[in-house]
């Protein structure tokens, strides 16, 4: 290397470091991978919300889904429930996982809201939140015909949020999960 | 009056102090009973190691976030169930990824941090032999610069100057 062309090392260098630190701008570092994707919804067995029965995996699974964690006491839930009943207008397919929750007080919410749900495992205890790894509510994980999860979403569903970026992977569940 | 006034601010100042004992009190962070102390030490240690994925620079033993709680009651049913340390950790890390861990296995992206320091410290010490050698390199070369012929003006110019003064 000629002593002309190593002048521009520090230049570089700098130039290097300032794409690094420019990207860790964008970066968002609450962001977490959830650690089950591609990986099968676990296992449980939790009552219904608003009917009798108990639900098991084998109950959600089927076709493409959304399954969002929600309860009463957590304020963006509220924020993101019209959009979800705007969503399940539209023909997507909304499980709801009711996350530590007090069940009277989910069931008013659902009655003077409206329910986007086709049906809400009641989690009391949060132990099917600890099998998926939720941290805080809201979160929905979208899981496609074998039950397999393929995405998880942590925070309000909004309209900019949904076309920007979630519709692609909703629509992406549709097609076979080998492709 | 004036006195009525400073016994009423002082019972403000009761009240008010009153309620931030009783917030701190709230705020400590629940015990379970274990059956062999040896589970207990283990309980400390794995939750001072395991993160919080709420909160994300405490520890579970230091957040009182509601999933710490959690973590925590999940933590000591494992251990009571005589779960091996690993295993418990494979479980967390299976649930939250390997965030959660402080320590993260040296495997995948984290294996590069854990080799990092290594590698710096060598590439460090390989550029600083390169450099050393170039420096030798250049003195010997220098040193063998003077021919004979050279050598002896030295000694002339040296010598004159020692008549001269």
């Amino acid at each position: 290397m000629s002593s002309r062309l190593k002048l521009f090392v520090p230049l570089g260098l700098f130039v290097l470091l300032a794409v690094l630190l420019f990207r860790g701008l964008s970066l968002d570092p609450q962001a977490l991978p959830s650690a089950l994707i591609d990986k099968p919804l676990p296992g449980f067995k939790l009552p219904a919300l608003r009917t009798q029965q108990t639900l098991s995996d084998a109950d959600l699974v089927g076709e493409p889904a959304l399954l969002n964690v929600w309860a009463t006491w957590c304020i963006s839930c509220r924020v993101e429930h019209p959009y979800l009943q705007r969503l399940a207008d539209s023909g997507v397919l909304i499980y709801g996982i009711n996350y530590k929750d007090d069940s009277v007080a989910a069931r008013s919410w659902l009655d003077s809201l409206g329910d986007p749900y086709r049906a809400s495992v009641v989690d009391a205890e949060g132990t099917l939140g600890l099998d998926l790894g939720v941290y805080g509510a809201p979160e929905t994980y979208f899981i496609d015909g074998n039950g397999v999860i393929r995405y998880r979403h942590v925070g309000v569903i909004d309209e900019r949020i949904w076309t920007g970026r979630l519709k692609a992977v909703y629509d992406a569940l549709a097609t076979p999960a080998d492709s | 009056m004036l006195v009525n006034s400073f016994k009423k601010s002082l019972q403000l100042i009761a009240l008010v102090l009153g309620f931030g004992g009783s917030l701190c009190a709230l705020a400590v962070i629940e015990t379970y009973e274990f059956s062999t102390p040896q589970l207990e030490v283990r309980y400390r240690a794995l939750s001072q190691e395991l993160r919080c994925p709420k909160c994300q620079n405490q520890n579970i033993a230091d957040s009182n976030a509601p999933i710490s709680q959690d973590l925590r009651a999940l933590l000591y049913e494992k251990l009571e169930e005589g779960a091996s340390d690993e295993a418990i950790l494979e479980d967390m890390v299976a649930r939250y990824g390997e965030f959660v861990r402080y320590r993260p296995a040296a495997q995948g992206a984290a294996l590069w941090l854990w080799l990092a320091p290594a590698l710096m410290l060598g590439a460090g010490f390989l550029l600083l032999i390169v450099l050393l050698r170039r420096g030798k390199g250049v003195s010997k070369a220098s040193e063998g610069a003077l021919t004979q012929e050279e050598r002896a003006r030295l000694d002339q110019m040296i010598n004159d100057k020692a008549d001269n003064s």
